[in-house]
């Protein structure tokens, strides 16, 4: 029963919506956004459940002295702050994002740049991801690194003045093999896609359900 | 001049047509009209409605040049009448009223009758192979190098001491990619309990994050270890991009793991956390649908499931018949394809030199979906 019940509901759930691909008429053709609307909002109070987690986690961590806890106690107090700069802007302002509302001063101050941090380390990575895959140590590596450089120099302005044909080159490198090879890549995503949907809708595939 | 501007009169839109707008859910009409002869002096063209062919009120106001409106605005069964006026400065003339016309729902979306054949060909190939699976017929899956190297990572880390790090990316419950993880990390749970190796699960879902708790905890039980589960191993981190970075980054720095599973829906922080763990010294296995992060992984890690290897993985591990078999039908539905793309390259090449033009375009017009 515990089994058979999700499973009903995961049967009758996907197949309303497949068929709302081909069946506009009410009530079937809407039932996708219905059931997404109803995904959203339990997704909203799911949220608390992380919270707990969350909380639970790290003032465990704090209380018995882990190593690392100290990151644990900025966590908590972090949140705190964020807790209590947001109820005081939404009482106070009306509206978090006011331009002059505290949350919008944290939002911008803090969030923002260290968001930012975190994303331009981003150039780095790439740099180093770059060096370990364009090694030519084998054949397939060396002409990654061919059309990577051929590509990089057929982007750039300094490239069409060094040699007219360099954006043609890069063009065709993008468009014709790795365009092939990226659609080749995505009919495998969909067809994976579909067949996983289908076992889940017939109830074939459960790991979900554990 | 004054008797040129008095007998100027602007000339009315044409060939008013108004339906019912096909394949929807009803509520909606569509109106086309051909453009008045003054259209580069008309400031706007106006859309009348009325409900019983005396009463009309302007329902919307066109830009210039537009020639189209859809009124969404209209009940199903009712009669509407329409006529368009066409506005310039103080001057407007009106067009021959078009009507009655009713709205109405339609049972069924007439272009996507491709759609319906190709899912009922697709899904029927893995309906096939599953019925010869459960028949017993012995059915062969090439090695997947990513999926057989789970084993091997699992136990890597056990030997080394170090913890097993499981990330699901920016995975919601209703990503494909999401089931297609549990499965992986339900076999690595299983694993890294029969050798007492911690895994480390941080979500970025707070559902995704229930989900692996069960999905670990069943992992325990069936290795028999219950006793060694730890529900504060399985946790939620945050539910912003770079947070989530962050925190993942900040996990493998400081754990050190010995096996990092990246499996997925990835964005931009794929490079970040798949380069922190290769500067840790972890073997990393990857997998994500997102096409833009693949080479990021290929880069960045020992072993990457490119495109369906991933969701093969619950059949490819579970090795039961019935799963393997749905995997059978995704490779012939694969091979058709392959034939129907080789058709098409043929009749397109075919169709440059003038010959096979109209079967050309109606084979392509046939697999375009709607």
């Amino acid at each position: 029963m515990r089994t058979r019940v999700p499973l009903v509901i995961t049967f009758i759930t996907g197949f309303l919506i497949i068929l709302g691909f081909w069946i506009p008429h009410d009530p079937v053709g809407d039932i996708q956004s219905t059931f997404l609307i109803w995904y959203a909002i339990i997704n909203g109070f799911t949220m608390v459940l992380g919270i707990v987690s969350l909380v639970h986690i790290h003032t465990r961590k704090i209380i018995s002295h882990k190593s690392g806890y100290g990151y644990s106690l900025i966590l908590i107090l972090s949140m705190l702050a964020t807790l209590w700069v947001g109820l005081y802007s939404g009482i106070k302002y009306g509206d978090l994002y006011k331009i002059d509302a505290p949350f919008m001063w944290y939002y911008n101050s803090i969030f923002v740049p260290l968001s930012a941090t975190m994303f331009s380390l981003l150039a780095f990575f790439i740099a180093s991801a770059a060096y370990r895959a364009f090694r030519a140590r084998t054949f397939e590596a060396t002409l990654l690194l061919i059309a990577g450089a051929l590509v990089m120099i057929g982007r750039v302005p300094i490239g069409d003045v060094i040699w007219h044909k360099f954006p043609v080159i890069a063009d065709w490198i993008m468009e014709i093999p790795q365009m092939a090879a990226k659609r080749g890549i995505l009919i495998g995503i969909a067809l994976g896609m579909i067949v996983t949907s289908l076992r889940i809708i017939l109830g074939i595939e459960r790991s979900y359900l554990k | 001049m004054f008797v040129l501007i008095f007998l100027f009169h602007l000339s009315p839109s044409h060939n008013v047509k108004v339906f019912d707008t096909p394949n929807d859910k009803g509520g909606a009409v569509y109106i086309e009209w051909e453009l008045s002869a003054d259209d580069s002096i008309v400031s706007c063209y106006e859309v009348l409605r009325s409900e019983n062919n005396v009463d009309y009120s302007v329902i919307a106001t066109p830009l210039p040049h537009s020639n189209r409106f859809d009124d969404t605005d209209v009940k199903n069964g009712k009669s509407y009448w329409y006529k368009i006026r066409a506005v310039a400065g103080t001057d407007s003339s009106e067009s021959a009223v078009f009507g009655p016309v009713h709205s109405s729902a339609q049972w069924f979306h007439h272009k996507r009758w491709n759609a319906l054949v190709l899912s009922i060909i697709l899904c029927g190939l893995a309906l096939w192979y599953i019925m010869e699976a459960k028949k017993g017929k012995p059915l062969f899956i090439r090695r997947i190098a990513g999926l057989e190297a789970v084993d091997d990572a699992v136990g890597r880390s056990t030997e080394m001491g170090k913890p097993i790090l499981y990330v699901m990316g920016l995975s919601i419950m209703g990503d494909i990619a999401t089931i297609a993880s549990l499965s992986i990390l339900s076999r690595v749970a299983k694993r890294a309990a029969m050798h007492n190796t911690p895994l480390i699960v941080p979500c970025y879902d707070p559902i995704v994050m229930a989900a692996c708790q069960e999905t670990v905890k069943q992992a325990h039980l069936e290795a028999g270890r219950p006793d060694t589960y730890d529900e504060s191993k399985i946790f939620f981190l945050t539910s912003d991009q770079f947070g989530y970075a962050a925190g993942v980054d900040g996990i493998i720095v400081r754990d050190k793991p010995g096996a990092i599973f990246l499996q997925g829906t990835f964005y931009a922080e794929a490079l970040i956390i798949s380069e922190t763990g290769a500067s840790v010294g972890a073997i990393q296995i990857s997998g994500t649908p997102a096409i833009t992060q693949l080479p990021f992984f290929v880069a960045s890690c020992d072993y990457t499931l490119i495109g369906e290897e991933m969701f093969a993985a619950s059949s490819y591990l579970s090795r039961e018949p019935v799963m393997l078999g749905s995997i059978k039908g995704e490779d012939y539905s694969k091979l058709i394809i392959m034939i129907v793309m080789g058709i098409g390259i043929l009749l397109a090449t075919i169709s440059q030199f003038g010959l096979l033009r109209g079967v050309a375009e109606k084979f392509i017009d046939w697999f375009t979906m709607v």
